[in-house]
Order: structure tokens, then C-alpha cells, then sequence
């Protein structure tokens, strides 16, 4: 039996009455009673949850901004307001993606990135080849020391303030995708939820008592159950689910993500432009009853697909799912998803499927 | 909760009651429930459908994962729970309440021959370990 990775957080979690899981190789919370409860709860009020087990690297020197316009899909010149955050793909050369991350803008010396828990090693290591060959003078450092806690929902902010006071001058003209360097915590208007809320980095040693500072201020603990249900939801990919290093980001609805049409060279973008895709992701809405879930095959008039991510929407009652399809596949078509013994009816649909606490299907 | 000791139990998670009727009403554990989360759909096996012991005979979905629910032993569905349909959630609320489907046995001595209360709850606790 191999030991599982314990955040600062695992001791407080057991004393909330989590029930605790191996999530790629975490000891971590999947809920603390009803996932269902601790979804709503997000969407209708605010919940916090344990998101130390993910990466932050601070990337600096003079250069920086340069090498990361190379380094990654999306174009690191769309940031320019002080602490303003980019979600983007890094990819391989052959346009495979490696993860998806976000980089907040601090200074022209100082990025910061938070990329994901299972591949933090892996994109590090790349992250540190590159700057080696394209921008040696860089110094890229994994902040082992920091921790991190999402609160999400529409009082999320408010709780934070309470807690933290000496934050909310830094933080409360803060825009969506926007942080603050405040000392020792750093405070990001950013999230995987859909709602509003802040992720606040701060040093490990004192995560475990702004936890249940948060706790005492009326935010509950939200498991990894709820996170899943609500990101899918707000139709937000899944690094390892979604996509991964067998697929491309515009294959993985993450066009928006990556700017082919600039002269700006990056990584992977040549095998983009040589290689246009055939399948797309898009959202299903399951119409007879039943759950849609990862792997299931697809059926559609122009070829089979995959599910990539499939659950229950708690918000809209009903089961949700992002697949991989055929290009051809269009917004309205109706689909035939295999689950059992069974072929079920799905319609194509635009997502998000629901965010800022309302359905949009 | 502890299990009910007047029901009969298998090491798959059922629980059978014996009706006054001869039929058998069949849900899953406290211990089943807990383990899948929240319930939001059961597929139940039809009416008239002839199961043998340990057939995959319906099926439970939470939240988080699809379980099957196996025949505890041999006989004829007689009755399907629809209540269930509209409200999974009462198998998380109530699991010893929430029948899924009732069955006309083969043969009484089968059910007589399931687990009883003290010998689930050792198929829990190995399970734990």
C-alpha cells in the first residue's frame, strides 16, 4: 500500500466528519455529508474548499513575460492591469496539451502560476527545460511553503473579509480573474465553481486556522464530490478527463484559449495550424432518465464520440455531461448515448450549463 | 444506524425483509448508501421477470458512481418501487424503508439461508480493513 499525500488541512477535515478518498494519490475530503447539500450551498451561499493539494510557481526575472508568450497557447500580452490572471494550455510540440493553468500578472519580474495537482511535477520540469534553452537568466520555483483555499459563492467575498479585514482594501475593487499580493496572503478573484468567490494562497502554517476561522464565520467545507458537479456545470475541463497529452486544446473546448491568428510563435502552435481537428467537445443534456458518465460512447448521425465528463447536475436535476464528437455534430442534435444494456436520448447543447446560481439550459 | 435485526442480509449489501405475504422486499444497506452518496436514479428490474440467486437485477446511481443491486436469491419480481423514481434520495434518508423491488421466492429455506444481522456487519468490518 503506498502512502497518500496529506495536505495541512487533513486533520481538520477528519474533525469535520469528511469522508476521505484517494484522489490521485491525495488523501483528500469527496464530502462531508450530502454532496448534493454542499453543491447548493456553493451555488446559494459560499463554501470553502481544500485546494492545497494543487501548485503555485512563481516564475521571475527580467524576461519573463516574454518567455511565457512562448511557453503557453494562450498570449500572456492579454494581461497588462497588475495582478489580472489568464487561463491557458501549455502544450507539447506536437500541440498535445501538457496541462491548463492559470497566470496571474504580478509585476514585469514576477509571474504567478497555479497549474494542476497530478501534473505539477511534470509541467515544472518542462517549464524549467524551456526557460533553460529560451530564457536561462529565469529562476521558476515551486512554492512548496504556500497553501491554498478556495471560497466560492456569491458571500464568499464578504466571508473572506471578515476573516481576513486586513485584505479587503487590496481586494475589494478587485475584477473577476484579478489578484492582490497582500502580504502574506495572496488573493485571487478566480475559482473552478462558476460563482464568485476568491482562491487565497497563504503560508502553510497558518492555513489550518484561517480554515476554521472561515468555518466559524458560517462557511462550510465543501468536498471534492461538489467541486466536480459544480465545475462541470460551469463547463470548466478537467485536466486528465477532459483532455490530456493523446489531445489538442481545439479539441478539448479550449479554442477561446489559444490565439493561432497573432505572428506570436508559442509551442505546440505550428502542429495546431497543420493539423486542424475533426472532433470537438460540446454539452449533452440527458432527455430519458439516467447518468451520464465518462467513457460512455456517444452515437450521432456523422460518427461515434466519447463522454468525457458526466454526472448530475444538481442545479438543473438532471444529468449533464461534456463529450468529444465529430465536428459535424451541431448545437440541438439529438444524440444516443450507450449506458448498459441501453441507448439513451441526448441533445447537443451549448454549455456552461449553470453559473452565478442559476441553470442556463 | 445498526442494521435491523429481523431482516436477512448479503454479503453484496442487500437487505431482505420477508412480507407476511411470502414475498420478500429487497433495498440496499445503511452501509451500501453511505458508500455511494446521494441517490439520483434507480433503475428497477421489471415486473414479472424471473431472476436466478446473484443476478444483476437493478441498478442505484449516486452522484459519484452506478452501482449494481443483485437478486438476493431465486424467484419471479412481483412488485417494482416507482416511488423511487421521483425520490432516489429516500434510499440516503431511509435505506431499511426503501424497498427497490419485491420478489416471490423459489424457495423459502434460500432467504432463511442469508446472512443475518451479526454476519453482515462482519462483512462490513473486513471490508473496512
Amino acid at each position: 500500500m503506498t502512502t497518500l499525500k496529506t495536505t495541512p488541512l487533513n486533520a481538520a477535515h477528519r474533525a469535520m466528519g469528511a469522508k476521505m478518498v484517494d484522489f490521485g494519490g491525495w488523501d483528500m475530503p469527496v464530502n462531508y455529508g450530502s454532496q448534493i447539500d454542499e453543491h447548493h450551498q456553493v451555488r446559494n451561499d459560499c463554501g470553502m474548499f481544500d485546494v492545497c493539494h494543487m501548485r503555485v510557481v512563481d516564475a521571475k526575472g527580467d524576461g519573463i513575460r516574454a518567455f511565457l508568450r512562448y511557453l503557453l497557447a494562450n498570449n500572456a500580452d492579454k494581461i497588462t492591469l497588475p495582478g489580472k490572471a489568464l487561463y491557458s494550455a501549455m502544450l507539447r510540440p506536437d500541440g498535445h496539451v501538457i496541462d491548463d493553468l492559470i497566470i496571474y500578472f504580478m509585476t514585469e519580474q514576477w509571474f504567478r502560476i497555479v497549474v494542476n495537482a497530478g501534473t505539477a511535477d511534470k509541467d515544472i520540469a518542462w517549464m524549467k527545460q524551456q526557460a533553460a534553452i529560451h530564457a536561462p537568466n529565469l529562476t521558476i520555483t515551486s512554492r512548496d511553503d504556500l497553501a491554498m483555499v478556495a471560497v466560492q459563492g456569491p458571500n464568499a467575498r464578504t466571508k473572506v473579509w471578515q476573516v481576513l479585514p486586513q485584505t479587503k482594501a487590496a481586494t475589494e475593487g478587485l475584477q473577476n480573474f484579478q489578484a492582490a499580493d497582500c502580504g502574506e496572503y495572496f488573493v485571487a478573484r478566480t475559482g473552478y465553481t462558476g460563482e464568485d468567490g476568491f482562491e487565497v494562497m497563504l503560508p502553510k502554517p497558518k492555513v489550518e486556522a484561517f480554515w476554521y476561522a472561515l468555518n466559524k464565520a458560517g462557511v462550510k467545507p465543501i468536498g471534492l464530490g461538489a467541486r466536480d458537479t459544480l465545475r462541470l456545470e460551469a463547463g470548466m475541463n478537467l485536466y486528465g478527463q477532459d483532455m490530456d497529452e493523446s489531445v489538442g486544446p481545439l479539441e478539448s473546448g479550449m479554442a477561446w484559449t489559444v490565439d493561432l491568428k497573432s505572428e506570436r510563435d508559442f509551442i505546440g502552435k505550428l502542429a495546431l495550424q497543420a493539423n486542424p481537428p475533426s472532433s470537438k467537445l460540446v454539452g449533452l443534456l440527458l432527455l430519458d432518465r439516467g447518468v451520464l458518465r465518462g467513457h460512455q460512447q456517444v452515437h450521432t448521425a456523422h460518427g461515434t464520440g466519447e463522454i468525457t465528463s458526466g454526472s448530475f447536475s444538481p442545479t438543473l436535476e438532471k444529468s449533464i455531461a461534456l463529450a468529444r464528437v465529430p465536428n459535424s455534430v451541431a448545437v440541438g442534435d439529438t444524440v444516443q448515448v450507450a449506458i448498459r444494456d441501453k441507448m439513451l436520448s441526448a441533445k447537443v447543447v451549448k454549455y456552461p450549463f449553470a453559473r452565478n446560481g442559476k441553470g442556463l439550459i | 444506524m445498526s442494521n435491523p435485526s429481523n431482516l436477512k442480509y448479503t454479503a453484496s449489501h442487500e437487505w431482505v425483509k420477508t412480507e407476511a405475504d411470502g414475498t420478500i422486499s429487497v433495498g440496499i444497506t445503511q452501509h451500501a448508501q453511505e458508500l455511494l452518496g446521494d441517490m439520483v436514479f434507480v433503475e428497477a428490474p421489471q415486473v414479472g421477470r424471473k431472476l436466478k440467486a446473484k443476478e444483476e437485477c437493478a441498478v442505484v446511481e449516486s452522484v459519484k458512481a452506478a452501482a449494481d443491486v443483485y437478486a438476493p436469491v431465486s424467484g419471479k419480481v412481483v412488485a417494482a418501487n416507482g416511488d423511487l423514481d421521483g425520490a432516489p434520495e429516500q434510499i440516503n434518508s431511509d435505506p431499511y424503508g426503501a424497498w427497490i423491488f419485491k420478489m416471490q421466492p423459489d424457495n423459502a429455506a434460500d432467504v432463511a439461508a442469508l446472512l443475518d444481522a451479526a454476519a453482515y456487519q462482519a462483512v462490513v468490518d473486513s471490508e473496512a480493513h
